[in-house]
């Protein structure tokens, strides 16, 4: 965080006080058990950070929304990224929501989710469609006054104990030109849970497939406009990668952290591992990486809050912060030897955490290819 | 580089069978349950493969390091942990066939011969005694006709499953390197106490265990050559080991890369399978090459060793820490390949990344490696 702002900064000291102290002890065991930990997410409401993102009348900042949720994440992360999945998964599930919802179903639905504290799941991937968007095959169809939704979503997080959702399905045959975005609600008839998933990492929430057979919603569900589903899933985007940049960057900053503290206390050869320089080598390659992300990460935050393009900056941050925290995060096993390598140590649940931010919310291929077409648009 | 010989291709073709008939169907159950592989013990034992390094003096068939390396590839190809049963096996051999005297030979090698199930291990490293091996604090006192050895092991491959465990200790730690002694240690040897096995993040179905000597009494004829001959008898042992540590870390890194070749032609989106796409031909180029620029190594290195040359402890090195680092690179790259699938179980890639990891670090981690092969480059 380098920002001169001072509710931020004050934002980011109770943040990080409440991660220290009443998330950090329950990291190791929300890794064993693999469930949502009630606790933290009883926390992450009471502290108001499951609304960042929504309006301020219900419960959202007044200003600098994607900053806040980066430096909430990132704070965090440092301690469970698990418990920083649930604050993106709040904010990426809702944004169809917020941003295409119309006054009625918002006035309607938004009172009773910040009342209830209701979860929010975000289904768009499919088994043929990950990278590929344009790819889905859920339907929806007009019948009435209902869309008819049909289809299989998988690798949804939050997935079993969301109770809404936002789901992209195809209204026309216009490959991503033909989505559209719908509110479905849990208990709705057609609507179930698939397989849960076991994951490597981030496996403090559940991540399933979930099925949608002949689900029946009404026309006042549908999110946006008709077909333009993909387009508020772009702008989606926009928020989320600076977010998993800055969960990248918090699983990396985690890791540095006891990288360093274990240099200092371990002794080798005579002398603490910090006075080896091959040691040094690994902590100054990881603070240097940790500082650049940083840069990318708040910065296009900063671009997003001020309503300006930050396309290519947000690919940037999440590619650069994800590849940084999978090499510290693999350092940081290597400076605690044999030791990093058993459970009894943080840093081995840090490195299987940090894979997945190199894959999801568009895999760091595909960042690349969105950083190369935002370069050459703007050469024209 | 000469190619394999006859009998050598006719072993690869047996493993490389056995291992996809007999060892990948059990892959995944050992990791998810921590189970040692008894199965493939019973297995190797038959087939001649538990104890290959055993001279033919007393009834072995003393395979060449070289096919030996062979032999490891194909079986980390799909189960790394099933060739670091092997390979702590070879560990707890090599010490004696290297240092012992004819009688200690005769004593211990014969129980090894024909389709013996018995497993051996090899005790150095210590919980402040890792690339610091000289920091060990285990004590040897000579009374009588015995030896009373008091101290501690820990991160031990095989440790409570063998039989036969090689033990370092000082006999005299006022003269350092020169101070360190090996012991043969039976099972069932008073005073030899078993700690817990290690609960790790990968190598699951590996078994690393402590182990404590509470006044444990070894006969002093089971002293591997003479007091102080110790340590240069475990650099002896650990210069072939980093090979077998180098083989394995190919064949992880050969297993993964052909899972994701096979997803790369298998998986469509954008309309085509993902092998059309540059990104993905550019990652799998790269991991291919790093792999056979690894195999050649790892073989070059054996090649030296049973050529009795002595740059074999060089290259070596070189080995161990290019393919152990290529097999991080190419499991991480593979799970990439996979995205979101390959960051759940079932897909075996995961599994990969988390065995791949330990490869940087055990026996002599890649820092030590690197230090070795440097000094030895500049400064011999």
């Amino acid at each position: 965080m380098f920002t001169h702002n001072e509710e931020i900064r004050i934002a980011a000291d109770t943040i990080r006080q409440a991660a220290r102290e009443r998330i950090a002890p329950l990291a190791a065991t929300i890794d064993a058990t693999g469930e949502l930990n009630p606790e933290v997410a009883t926390l992450l409401w009471d502290l108001g950070l499951m609304t960042l993102v929504f309006p301020p009348e219900h419960g959202g900042a007044e200003q600098s929304q994607g900053t806040l949720l980066c430096t909430a994440v990132e704070e965090i992360a440092r301690h469970c990224a698990s418990s920083a999945l649930l604050l993106i998964i709040q904010a990426v599930g809702s944004y169809p929501l917020l941003h295409g919802g119309s006054k009625e179903l918002l006035g309607r639905v938004l009172p009773r989710i910040v009342a209830e504290r209701e979860l929010a799941a975000y289904l768009v991937s499919e088994p043929g469609a990950g990278s590929d968007v344009g790819n889905i095959r859920t339907t929806a169809v007009r019948d009435g006054n209902h869309y008819v939704i049909s289809g299989t979503k998988c690798f949804s997080t939050n997935g079993p104990v969301a109770s809404f959702y936002t789901v992209l399905a195809r209204t026309s045959e216009n490959g991503r030109n033909g989505l559209t975005f719908f509110l479905v609600e849990r208990d709705t008839p057609g609507f179930s849970v698939g397989k849960i998933e076991k994951k490597l990492g981030q496996r403090g929430s559940k991540t399933s497939e979930m099925y949608l057979d002949e689900v029946r919603v009404p026309v006042g569900n549908l999110l946006g406009e008709e077909n333009k589903g993909f387009h508020l899933a772009m702008k989606d985007f926009d928020m989320s990668r600076p977010a998993i940049g800055a969960q990248a960057l918090g699983i990396a900053e985690g890791a540095f952290d006891q990288m360093l503290r274990h240099a200092r206390e371990r002794k080798t050869f005579g002398q603490a591992l910090c006075e080896h320089q091959m040691i040094q080598q690994i902590i100054a390659d990881s603070a240097t990486a940790i500082e650049a992300a940083r840069g990318l990460v708040y910065r296009s935050a900063a671009l997003y809050d001020q309503g300006q393009r930050n396309t290519k900056l947000a690919s940037m941050a999440k590619l650069f912060a994800s590849d940084a925290a999978m090499k510290i995060t693999t350092d940081a096993i290597q400076v605690f030897g044999g030791y990093g390598y058993m459970q009894d140590y943080p840093v081995e649940r840090m490195f299987r955490d940090a894979k997945l931010t190199q894959i999801f919310e568009g895999a760091n291929q595909i960042q690349r290819l969105v950083i190369a077409r935002e370069i050459l648009k703007e050469a024209v | 580089m000469k190619h394999l010989t006859e009998e050598q291709r006719l072993t690869v073709e047996m493993v490389r069978d056995v291992a996809n008939r007999e060892l990948a169907p059990r892959a995944q159950e050992l990791d998810e349950k921590s189970l040692f592989p008894e199965h493939a013990r019973d297995l190797f034992a038959q087939l001649g493969l538990l104890n290959p390094l055993l001279p033919v003096a007393y009834g072995g068939t003393e395979m060449g390091i070289s096919t030996v390396v062979l032999v490891l590839e194909e079986i980390a190809r799909v189960c790394a942990s099933t060739a670091l049963l092997l390979i702590g096996q070879f560990d707890g051999m090599l010490p004696i066939i290297h240092g012992g005297s004819p009688a200690l030979k005769e004593k211990f090698l014969p129980r090894f011969s024909g389709e013996s199930k018995l497993l051996t291990a090899l005790g150095a490293t210590e919980p402040n005694a890792g690339s610091d091996l000289l920091n060990m604090k285990t004590r040897a006192e000579r009374k009588g006709d015995k030896y009373v050895i008091n101290g501690q092991k820990c991160f031990i491959t095989n440790g409570s499953v063998a039989d036969v465990t090689v033990v370092y200790a000082y006999t005299d730690p006022s003269k350092g390197a020169k101070g360190i002694s090996a012991f043969v240690v039976e099972r069932g040897t008073p005073g030899l106490i078993y700690g817990r096995d290690e609960v790790k993040m990968g190598m699951r179905g590996s078994i690393n265990s402590e182990l404590f000597f509470e006044n444990m009494e070894v006969p002093a004829e089971n002293l591997i050559g003479e007091e102080g001959t110790g340590f240069a008898n475990l650099m002896q042992t650990l210069s072939v080991n980093r090979i077998f540590c180098a083989a394995q870390a190919v064949g992880i890194a050969q297993g993964a890369l052909e899972i994701a070749m096979n997803h790369a032609r298998e998986r469509v989106q954008f309309g085509q399978t993902i092998a059309h796409l540059t990104p993905i031909q550019f990652m799998i180029a790269d991991m291919a090459t790093a792999v056979e620029a690894s195999r050649l190594l790892t073989r070059k290195a054996a090649q030296l060793v049973d050529e009795h040359d002595k740059s074999a402890v060089i290259y070596g090195g070189m080995a161990k820490t290019f393919a152990s680092d290529t097999a991080m690179q190419v499991t991480t790259d593979a799970v990439q390949v996979l995205g979101g699938s390959g960051y759940m179980k079932e897909n075996n890639v995961e599994r990969m990344m988390r065995d791949a990891k330990l490869t940087q670090i055990y026996t002599g981690t890649n820092q030590i490696t690197r230090m070795v092969t440097g000094r030895a480059l500049l400064l011999q």
